[in-house]
């Protein structure tokens, strides 16, 4: 078992570990995005947990937003997460994030992704999330790195994808032909 | 062999399925088309097929055979492959398997790499997931490309530094050298990576914090770029809703927190900057608001001055009234931090937290519920009370058992009158009576008891309560054992506080026989139906009834409840002189705060034990069964002087002390001693120590008879002097065989907490031949090691 932070605490039954005599509890632990009968369109995780932990999280946590009314707050105590989730038509954006941390600003950092998926592919739909789910995670690795926002500029994210998409061999002339 | 099929044809196809088994079997046909062509090692398709998996991964099917096909693609050259190699690893690869260490070499090339997007790709994945291991072998290439001048790489660089640290920071030190000039970046990528970065050192080592607060002057550094992100003017890239950089304001204000906590020179360089956000920041969207929060969490986190943290309270008094329930959520649970340290200022918005009682949200409604607890004093009780009531009553299950358990502990500190503290348990116990916390039903017994005045007014509460609702089995065990207390105050109908109800005895009996029947109460509770019945035997005059009820439940399929009835019939038949004593009312409870068991102390008007009266000694043909015969039988001119000179001591009654004595038995070499031998019986007694307490003597009477007929119907008695406490357990027998065939044993347990010479009385009473026999004699020859 690696040394190091343990982060995610319920999930590894064991508890969080204090660095002197404060602890560490800013941190995104996972992204989830989530259509309205529950299907998983897009998992990110910042911590290490067996793919059967994932299933158990994913199942509960789906089953818990999706119960919610339309008139409770984004945010919701689960385990000992907040968890920040907000509808964009038919899909749910859902962050854990760990005690310590600011959840408005979280529901911003959702608002800036979604905005980058929009920007990308123009006026987003769930479609385009499925038909793309890797595009997703590109962008969403251009913006956040191990859970924190790497770039604040919409611009700047959405250039490097731009490049990153030239640097892809292409198959036909045409750039968009799908590469696989 | 034709191309495999394109990553969103199967996508497409996919979805057309119209079953789970459908879905199932297609996914199975690609997998295995997918396996055949890994075994082929086919290069050109690679990348597509894994994509494939990943897809497939996400609607739930097993991908790990995808595993190290991922690691080839990383190893690729073509960027399409890395995107896709990198992506899968991150998908299906992690730290449990020993196979992500095959990545570490790639990652180091591709650290490397001449092409700033692989460089990213490497960077991103070793942020995201790489194990200590990983981190350990890759640090010194994270550190190198954190002194890039390339801002691409170095904010991501930074924030896989951030990673490193966490899983190895040990490594910390390495990246110190590095952080000298991240913050005079013009590029705001790196500039809101490095504050992360800063962050993470200062949270983990207190030295780390001490040299950036000391030798980096960091906090003028921070407080200039957050000046002139507020003073700028409009700037396009970063703005969002006319706040420039939000994400950036937000890490720059957490930092701050962290450098100015505990440390008054920080906090005072802070102090200019922190006000001028808290009060020039647009609060009509939620991105000024989090700028806020953030804000205020910092201020009341470092040493502010007061008018500053005012400020921060009050900006969340503000929030409490926003529309936006996300704000509201975050204004109450940002209060239930400062409420404690900052009080006065919380109780200026308690109308406006009460309020969100009534918010539809649960999160919202348990933080205020927390909340409210948290403010109520001995000013506001009454009206903070009322609010918490309402709310219990139509508060969900949920909040029910933490509602009810507030409302006892503030009542219990607040309460302005013993007659409002009995009707707010009594609202609580028949409106959330099933949700209260079993340790509630002693807890409130002791505060009625204690209630010596108002035993009237809550009996008749209690009783009136149980008429309309036995299934709530807190309230009924309360009400129960009330009922057992002071049924003689209900049907004599004294209640001062309240119009007294007529109700008669057998209404009583009535009632308490209907718990013990009903389908709805529990085991414990008919326990103590039962004994608030016998308790009730020498309160009311229907003795009989409560004999037959006592006698049926003896042979009650409910252990402990056959077990209370046996002991109850016990006291009707063999020691109905004792009954009165041992069910007379309870004494107030004083909690005491040292070891174990509540101390009882007697102090409900009993009056001081004064000289004792000269009492004349019964005649032989008084019968047994007058109460407190035995104490009688001390008092007397005889009585010695030690006896007059001693303390009036209260006498402790059944608890604290009676526990001692059921304490384990241990031997002591104490010698035997015969206490009486006249007319063929002779009485010996055996000690023992009852271990721990050193203060009871344990005799053991061994009487034997040495006439030729057996002495029947035996009884011995035994009183002591005021200062003891005596206890008899029963006899072996009551038959003493003749010619000294046998012997008849019974227990005694003294208590001599003053370690005064013991001495005894003892009465003796049998048949003889048809004659009955009695005597009287005291035993003064007690070994000195029986009582010292």
């Amino acid at each position: 078992m690696p040394t190091g932070r343990v982060c995610f605490r319920v999930a590894l039954g064991s508890s969080f570990r204090q660095r002197g005599n404060t602890v560490l509890l800013f941190k995104m632990q996972f992204m989830l995005l989530f259509s309205r009968q529950g299907k998983l369109r897009l998992q990110k995780w910042y911590v290490p947990l067996s793919d059967k932990e994932k299933k158990k999280i994913t199942r509960e946590l789906v089953q818990t937003v999706l119960a919610r009314k339309p008139k409770m707050c984004s945010f919701l105590e689960w385990r000992d997460l907040k968890v920040v989730y907000k509808r964009y038509a038919s899909l749910y954006f859902c962050c854990a994030i760990e005690d310590q941390d600011n959840e408005l600003i979280t529901l911003e950092i959702i608002h800036r992704y979604v905005e980058l998926l929009d920007k990308y592919f123009g006026s987003v739909c769930e479609l385009d999330i499925i038909f793309n789910f890797e595009k997703a995670y590109f962008i969403l690795d251009e913006f956040l790195l191990g859970g924190e926002a790497q770039e604040t500029s919409k611009k700047n994210v959405l250039k490097a994808i731009e490049q990153a998409d030239l640097l892809q061999e292409p198959r036909h002339e045409y750039f968009n032909v799908p590469m696989y | 062999m034709p191309a495999p099929i394109r990553l969103r044809e199967l996508i497409r196809t996919i979805r057309t399925a119209r079953t789970q088994a459908e879905e199932r079997e297609m996914i199975q046909k690609e997998c295995a088309a997918i396996r055949s062509s890994f075994r082929e090692e086919d290069n050109t398709y690679r990348c597509r097929n894994v994509a494939k998996l990943l897809y497939m991964h996400m609607l739930g099917y097993p991908a790990h055979f995808g595993q190290l096909e991922c690691l080839k693609l990383i190893a690729s050259q073509k960027f399409t492959d890395k995107r896709i190699g990198y992506l899968g690893a991150m998908l299906l690869l992690d730290e449990r398997q020993d196979v992500h260490l095959l990545m570490t070499n790639c990652i180091k090339n591709d650290l490397n790499h001449s092409t700033q997007y692989v460089q990213g790709l490497a960077l991103c994945t070793l942020g995201c997931m790489g194990s200590s291991e990983m981190c350990r072998d890759l640090a010194g290439e994270v550190e190198k490309l954190l002194k890039t001048s390339n801002s691409y790489l170095r904010k991501k660089a930074a924030l896989c530094a951030v990673h490193v640290i966490r899983k190895v920071p040990e490594l910390m030190e390495m990246f110190l050298p590095a952080t000298k000039n991240l913050l005079s970046e013009k590029n705001h990528g790196v500039l809101h990576t490095s504050v992360v970065l800063l962050t993470e050192m200062c949270e983990r080592s207190p030295d780390m914090l001490a040299h950036f607060r000391k030798n980096e002057k960091l906090v003028p550094q921070l407080v200039r770029i957050l000046k002139n992100l507020i003073m700028s003017g409009y700037s396009p890239e970063h703005d969002v809703s006319g706040i420039s950089d939000p994400f950036l304001q937000v890490r720059i204000l957490r930092l701050l927190r962290i450098l100015g906590k505990s440390d008054d020179d920080s906090s005072e360089a802070m102090n200019d900057i922190l006000a001028q956000v808290a009060t020039n920041t647009e609060t009509s969207k939620n991105v000024g608001n989090a700028i806020l929060y953030e804000t205020v969490l910092t201020i009341m986190d470092i040493k502010s001055e007061s008018g500053l943290r005012v400020l921060a309270i009050n900006i969340l008094g503000r929030f409490l009234l926003n529309n936006d329930k996300n704000i509201r959520y975050v204004a109450l649970t940002s209060l239930l931090k400062t409420v404690q340290t900052d009080h006065n200022a919380v109780q200026r918005h308690r109308s406006t937290i009460v309020d969100c009682l009534k918010d539809l949200d649960v999160s919202i409604k348990r933080r205020a519920m927390e909340l409210s607890f948290a403010l109520v004093n001995g000013n506001n009780i009454r009206g903070m009370m009322k609010e918490l009531l309402y709310f219990l009553d139509s508060c969900d299950p949920e909040f029910k058992a933490d509602c009810a358990s507030g409302v006892f502990l503030a009542a219990e500190k607040y309460a302005p009158s013993k007659r409002w503290h009995i009707d707010t348990i009594m609202r609580v116990l028949t409106t959330a009576g099933s949700y209260v916390r079993d340790d509630s039903v002693p807890n409130l017994i002791q505060l009625i008891t204690n209630s010596v005045e108002m035993h009237a007014y809550t009996v008749q509460r209690l009783y009136k309560a149980l008429l309309d609702d036995i299934s709530q089995q807190p309230l009924v065990q309360v009400a129960s054992w009330c009922i057992g207390e002071y049924g003689d105050l209900l049907v004599s109908g004294q209640c001062e506080e309240e119009e007294p109800i007529q109700v008669t005895e057998d209404e009583v009996l009535d009632v308490l026989e209907g718990l013990l029947v009903s389908n709805l109460s529990t085991p414990v509770t008919r326990g103590y139906s039962l004994t608030a019945i016998m308790k009730l035997s020498t309160r009311f005059s229907s003795v009989n009834r409560i004999k037959k009820v006592v006698s049926i439940y003896g042979s009650s399929i409910d252990v402990e409840l056959q077990q209370r009835a046996v002991e109850y019939n016990a006291l009707f038949k063999k020691y109905d002189h004792m009954r009165p004593a041992l069910l007379e009312r309870m004494p107030i409870m004083e909690k005491s705060a040292s070891n174990g068991p509540t101390e009882i102390v007697q102090t409900n008007g009993e009056t001081e034990p004064s000289v004792v009266e000269p009492k004349h000694l019964p005649p032989v043909t008084q019968p047994v069964n007058q109460a407190n015969d035995l104490l009688d039988l001390l008092g007397g001119n005889d009585v010695v002087p030690v006896i007059q000179n001693t303390m009036p001591t209260k006498p402790a009654s059944a608890g604290g002390e009676l526990l001692d004595l059921l304490g384990d038995l241990s031997l002591s070499a104490i010698p035997p001693m015969t206490a009486y031998n006249k007319n063929g019986l002779k009485i010996d007694f055996t000690f023992e120590r009852a271990n721990p307490n050193p203060n009871i003597a344990v005799i053991t009477i061994h009487a034997s008879n040495s006439t030729e007929a057996d002495m029947t119907d035996f009884v011995f008695q035994a009183a002591v002097p005021k200062t003891f406490q005596l206890q008899l357990l029963s006899p072996s027998s009551n038959v003493v065989p003749a010619l000294n065939q046998g012997t008849v044993t019974q227990v005694i347990r003294v208590l001599n907490p003053q370690k005064q010479q013991l001495r005894m009385r003892i009465k003796l009473t049998y048949t003889l031949k048809g004659s009955p026999v009695q005597d009287l004699a005291e035993v003064n020859n007690f070994p000195p090691q029986s009582w010292q």
